[in-house]
């Protein structure tokens, strides 16, 4: 048989139907759900009288919308708890195979939650109605990010109409400097391909260095694989993977383990499998990222400068660098390094899980929050990891540093909530975008690695991790 | 949904490449647990000088007469002109419906984010790819021209500037069929409920542990 890759391997096993022109309906093994983009999906659903195919397939969540501080409160805007209510009534009528409702013990952020209760498998196809869905190829499954008609398509007839993808080989080969993560990997492969360099295509992460990463750092290059325009991320199984999961509460058990196991080894890209494109990166030429401007592809390493477009030919990137550089309040050749910020926000689907907040704490441990920052916010992304980190101690050394310790959901990524930067204000993300008015109207967003953005917190701008470590 | 056949209608050039859904619909508006009432807050950063908040009376808020959509000679256009990699960014379908509640039927770029362009064809908004050369001819003269009319014709893919010129374009041709008909994906999709069914017992007999 001819050699494939993994991409294909899991397409093919999927597809239910093919209509002439290639476009297939392919079968959706997990559904994870959210507030923000279901209430309709459920709706429509409804007024055309059909039910869920397979309810076993739906895990839900509140992440969105919900608060992050007093909690016992309960969600003060009317607006964000009538949809957060929504999303509980809609799943008390259809049912779920699990919903952690908003202050359940395992609620979080839907793609952390997914993960770390088992319930996303290599093999499978994932979908949800949110872009970051991509996180979950990290596990070698077909992850997508759907939109709210796709949601009830999906919920109606358990599959997807999706045309095959173009295959995209990112290959990253050598060993990572010291202070460098998986968040600086994926933001320089983005600085190297573009926001619209994976468009049409699946990237599968590959190479040595990617081998390395957990399992939680393959998250996070597989959670911003569509901030480089792909609508899915891959990395292969190998030890890592089956380690990971090993009793997980959805993950199988007994035999059954061992017959998943044994068909997991399988998917990885054959020897000699064709990709369309390949690009290869140096994992020893990676530094600490920042980005500058207002998309994730202006990017450049914490020894850069802010860009200076009167250096850009083509017209309509000089005024996207300019326009950038305006809204961002910023000048031309400002070395990063002497950037001040505002606020600090160490959370969302990219960077917020427990490795995440171990190396933030490992930067803020002993030191304090500088007297310009306003403020710092460090928000698990479930229930888990906040437990988690707590048994560890790490929520003290965020307090002792003058951080602010949150509960559990999606919070300053996108601010539906409270928190949110004010008008002008300036803050270091390890968030995944940094489009205007993303963080709150006006607000300027930096985005780093935990690591940088602790560092940021405690020199009061932008500063060299690898200095602090 | 709405059928598209053939739409004859201004042209409004929103000239930004990477314009992503966060900007042509704030998050705030997504609370919303319906499908409609998005028009008056597409691109409301750009269009007002506040911040816009879901409820309130928008005829009443300061305009931002800078924004192109804010500009006299544009009001009522149904096709958006714009540049590579539109819709990129959050996968909110909300952005396809406040598109197509603002009154937009036709988007003319060089490329799309892929999520936003499968989104738009299930709301009947056509999502249109010309090469940059073109799209840069249609941004010249839709400025240059007050009243700059296109003619999007979806049988016969083809886009008609006023001088005459018939510039031709790709689509899949299911999503034309789809679009052209009007047809609902979910309701297609159900002619097939036995094979998906067929699968479903193939599948779970070989993987359990997916059925759990
Ligand atoms: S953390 Fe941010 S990117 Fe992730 S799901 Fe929530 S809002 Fe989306």
């Amino acid at each position: 048989m001819e050699a494939q890759t993994l991409y294909e391997k899991l397409w093919s096993s999927h597809v239910v139907h093919q209509e002439a022109d290639g476009t297939a309906l392919i079968y959706i093994d997990r559904h994870l759900v959210h507030e923000v983009t279901s209430p309709q999906a459920f709706e429509g659903l409804k007024l055309a009288g059909r039910k869920p195919w397979r309810i076993s397939s739906i895990v839900a969540t509140a992440d969105h919308n919900t608060p992050t501080d007093h909690w016992d409160q309960g969600i003060l805007d009317p607006v964000s708890r009538q949809q957060v209510e929504t999303l509980d009534a809609n799943i008390r009528e259809v049912g779920a195979l699990a919903y952690f409702p908003f202050r359940d013990a395992k609620q979080g952020i839907v793609h952390v939650i997914g993960p770390e209760n088992g319930a996303t498998l290599p093999g499978m196809t994932v979908v949800c109605g949110d872009s970051h869905t991509s996180t979950h190829g990290a596990f070698a499954c077909l992850a997508h990010g759907i939109g709210t008609s796709e949601v009830e398509h999906v919920m109606a007839t358990q599959c997807l109409l999706q045309k095959k993808s173009k295959t995209l080989l990112v290959r990253v080969e050598g060993e990572l400097g010291k202070g460098v993560s998986a968040k600086d990997v994926v933001l320089a492969i983005i600085g190297r391909i573009g926001t619209a360099g994976g468009n049409g295509y699946a990237i599968e992460f590959g190479g040595s260095a990617i081998r390395a990463l957990s399992m939680e750092g393959r998250m996070t290059v597989c959670n911003m694989a569509i901030e480089a325009g792909a609508r899915a991320g891959l990395v292969a199984v190998d030890e890592t993977t089956i380690a990971y999961l090993k009793d997980k509460p959805f993950a199988p058990k007994g035999e059954q383990w061992d017959a998943a196991v044994a068909y997991w080894r399988t998917l990885t890209s054959d020897e000699g499998a064709k990709f369309d494109k390949v690009v290869e990166l140096d994992a020893a030429d990676i530094l600490p990222q920042v980005t500058w401007g207002t998309s994730p592809e202006m990017v450049t390493t914490i020894a850069g400068r802010v860009p200076d477009p009167a250096g850009i030919t083509d017209p309509v990137r000089r005024e996207g660098v300019e326009r950038a550089l305006k809204y961002m309040g910023l000048t031309a050749n400002t070395p990063i390094n002497e950037i001040a910020v505002d606020q600090v926000f160490i959370g969302s689907c990219t960077n917020s899980r427990i490795e995440d907040l171990r190396e933030a704490a490992a930067v803020a441990k002993g030191r304090t929050k500088a007297a310009n920052v306003r403020r710092v916010l460090v928000v698990p992304g479930s229930g888990l990891v906040k437990r988690q980190a707590e048994a560890e101690g790490l929520d003290k050394v965020f307090i002792e540093a003058g951080f602010e310790w949150r509960e559990p959901g999606c919070s300053m990524c996108l601010a539906m909530n409270a928190d949110r930067l004010e008008p002008g204000e300036r803050c270091a993300s390890t968030s995944n975008r940094n489009f205007e008015g993303r963080q709150g109207a006006g607000g300027r967003t930096h985005l780093v690695s935990p690591a940088m953005a602790a560092a940021a917190a405690v020199a009061g701008h932008f500063a060299d991790v690898r200095e602090l470590q | 949904m709405k059928p598209f056949t053939v739409l004859e209608a201004l042209v409004a050039p929103l000239d930004r490449a990477n314009v992503d859904t966060d900007a042509i619909i704030p998050k705030q508006f997504l609370k919303s647990i319906k499908r409609s009432g998005f028009g008056p807050n597409l691109f409301d950063e750009w269009r007002y000088l506040d911040v816009g908040q879901p409820g309130q009376d928008n005829s009443k808020r300061p305009l931002n007469k800078d924004f192109v959509l804010n500009q006299p000679r544009y009001q009522g256009a149904q096709v958006l002109l714009t540049r590579d990699n539109f819709g990129c960014g959050s996968s909110r379908e909300h952005a396809p419906w406040a598109l197509e509640d603002y009154g937009f039927r036709a988007i003319v770029g060089t490329s799309y984010a892929d999520i936003f362009f499968n989104n738009c064809f299930k709301n009947g908004v056509l999502p249109i790819v010309l090469p940059a050369d073109e799209v840069d001819a249609l941004f010249r003269q839709c400025e240059a021209n007050e009243g700059y009319r296109l003619k999007v014709d979806l049988a016969a893919q083809t886009v008609t500037r006023p001088d005459g010129k018939v510039i031709e374009f790709d689509v899949d041709p299911f999503r034309k069929e789809c679009l052209l008909n009007g047809w609902d994906d979910i309701g297609l999709t159900l002619r097939h409920a036995d094979k998906i069914r067929a699968f479903e017992d193939a599948r779970r007999a070989k993987h359990p542990y997916y059925f759990a």
